[in-house]
């Protein structure tokens, strides 16, 4: 950076301040929890850290690529899955994550290929991936019986794989991850994909793609190939789903079909929708609260959870169609610059840019 | 790929930096272009006028591979670039402001220009591009604003510059005074001429005085064809090119 030719901006500003802000409270979280929680608690967290990464894949080709990948599910099951049947073969879970995350990739780069190669338009952009996840979905669900396995993994068909190692450190896979252990490598993972994929959007390849989301027929009058772009985001969002999709294998242990349905597709989009579309905070944040809700709303009789799932969409889109985050963050720049012009007008701008 | 060419002269180059041989466009039973043999010299400045759906814009979008033509051939310094994607005829240098501005409205001036400079280049050289686009248009002021918030004549401002940013050889511009202030106007009118200086330039205009401050050589269109291409005072005077401007048919 050189401050002479970059005069730092506001906005720039203010989204430096985001990112530590939420770095430091992921850190907070990742070291806080196991001594703060009871066991049940911390299960329930590694959960919500899966479900976050699932957000944050959805949110990434969504938000910032433009892409309208509307079945997402389909790189997490296949993440789980790969995961799954590569640890029950290998024992030590290593290659089995690395497979988790090249799995749905390489089948993400094949879809996306045919479809952005073959310049399919965005709205049935949306329907392929989500037929193809009910494809895959019906193609799980169908292999019940044992002549349906992948060496020493049995797929199961609708009753899927039970009994699925834990992670384990490299190199001793006698000795699998307890509960702490599982929590701090979901929840680490969860920050550094989030790192990861900031790092991606401040770079010129992250900035030609939200260019691109933009205006397509600039970028490509300026020389760039929108469906290069495209396809690469589209891989990297299913590897993103992937790795949530192993995390989501590890928490219950279990994996079973519906992990490619519908309703998974669906909720993503709304912790997408909920946290706010454009964001990666929003799509992390939306997917704890309708989990929590769905966990809380699970527990009571009074009213369908799915209606009140589908309550609380419906009020998002129609009340803050632009979801929590913006309107949070909104918020507080607000109240921080009012406090700011009272006590110090001018300094603390520069403070926090250091 | 540099040539010897007689840059400040009116000699016809060796070898034309753009040559369009028979080109068509149909859309169905509409014949858009039809037959159009264009050629357009190193660092020449033309103008095309003609009426509204004379195919000036079809043309437009033919030379910079948004559309692919039903017949003819174009050429860009020798290389056929008949029906190439339209980021690859870029690359080769082609850059163009489109009638209806094509900016990325999301993003800050800044950005705009930035994203078109930065393409195979040091970080570097970008930031060097972009500080001198935005300061030779006039932007910096406004560098951080959003481009979607922007004023129409400055969005034409804002899309010229990610224009001039991807460094191109050719450079299009469709109406660049639409919709601008008559200052504006005469500000577009200099930098177009001192683009010239280095680049050639193919500018499609409505605007009869402003054709006359920076024309030197007009090719007029009318119904997909060519009508006439002379010095700019003979076209204006040309009783064909005002029939066709009133209505008319052309005889």
């Amino acid at each position: 950076m050189t401050p002479t030719v970059f005069r730092p901006s506001g906005a720039g500003l203010r989204s430096a301040a985001g990112f530590l802000a939420t770095l430091a409270l992921g850190l907070a979280l990742l070291f806080g929890a196991p001594h703060t929680l009871d066991t049940f608690g911390l299960v329930q967290c590694t959960g919500f850290a899966a479900l976050a990464m699932f957000g944050l894949s959805q949110g990434f080709v969504w938000g910032f690529a433009g892409v309208m990948s509307f079945g997402q599910a389909a790189f997490l099951g296949l993440g789980g899955y790969a995961y799954a049947v590569a640890v029950l073969n290998l024992g030590d879970s290593t290659l089995p994550v690395l497979c988790a995350i090249a799995v749905p990739m390489l089948f993400a780069a094949l879809l996306g290929y045919f479809m952005f190669y073959g310049r399919i338009s965005d709205a049935y952009i949306g329907v392929i991936t989500l037929t193809v996840s009910v494809i895959l979905f019906q193609l799980v669900n169908a292999t019940s019986g044992s002549q349906y396995r992948i060496g020493a993994a049995e797929l199961g068909g609708f009753n899927g794989i039970p009994a699925i190692p834990a992670l384990n450190l490299p190199g001793h896979p006698g000795e699998p991850l307890d509960t702490d252990g599982i929590w701090y490598a979901a929840m680490g993972a969860l920050i550094l994909v989030y790192v990861v994929l900031r790092a991606v959007l401040a770079s010129r390849f992250g900035r030609v793609v939200v260019a691109i989301r933009e205006n397509e027929t600039r970028a490509q009058l300026i020389g760039y190939d929108p469906r290069l772009y495209k396809l690469l985001a589209f891989t990297i969002a299913a590897g993103v789903a992937g790795l949530a999709g192993c995390l989501y294998a590890n928490w219950g242990g279990f994996i079973s079909p519906t992990v490619f349905g519908l309703p998974m597709s669906a909720q993503v989009i709304i912790y997408v929708l909920v946290g706010g579309l454009g964001t990666l905070v929003g799509p992390m944040l939306g997917a704890v609260l309708i989990q929590a809700l769905i966990i809380t709303a699970g527990s009571q009789s009074v009213l369908d959870s799915n209606l009140g799932l589908g309550l609380v969409l419906v009020g998002f889109v129609l009340l803050v169609p632009q979801g929590l985050v913006p309107v949070l963050r909104g918020l507080s720049w607000r109240l921080i610059e009012r406090r700011a012009g009272k006590a110090a007008p001018g300094p603390l701008a520069t403070e926090t840019a250091r | 790929m540099t040539l010897p060419v007689p840059t400040g002269l009116n000699g016809v180059p060796l070898r034309p930096l753009i040559e369009a041989r028979g080109v068509t466009m149909r859309f169905g039973g509409v014949t858009a272009v039809a037959g159009v043999d264009f050629t357009l010299g190193e660092v020449e400045l033309r103008c095309l006028i003609g009426p509204n759906g004379a195919g000036k814009s079809t043309f437009f979008k033919i030379l910079t591979g948004q559309l692919k033509p039903t017949e003819g051939r174009i050429a860009l310094r020798g290389t056929d670039i008949t029906g190439a994607e339209p980021h690859a005829i870029a690359r080769l240098g082609v850059g163009i402001k489109t009638q209806v501005p094509n900016v990325f409205n999301g993003l800050s001036v800044h950005e705009n220009v930035f994203v078109a400079a930065s393409r195979r280049k040091s970080l570097a050289r970008t930031r060097a591009i972009v500080d001198e686009t935005l300061t030779r248009l006039g932007l910096t002021g406004i560098a951080r604003r959003e481009v979607g918030q922007l004023a129409h004549g400055q969005r034409q401002w804002v899309e010229i510059a990610t224009v001039l940013a991807q460094e191109p050889e050719l450079i299009l511009l469709d109406e660049p005074a639409a919709g601008m202030t008559h200052e504006e106007v005469h500000r577009t009118a200099a930098l177009i001429r001192e683009i010239n200086r280095t680049h050639a330039l193919i500018v499609v205009e409505h605007d009869m005085p402003f054709i006359r401050m920076i024309a030197k050589t007009v090719t007029v269109f009318n119904q997909g064809r060519i009508l006439v291409e002379d010095e700019v005072d003979a076209v204006l005077a040309d009783r064909r090119v005002r029939d066709v401007y009133l209505g008319k048919q052309a005889a």
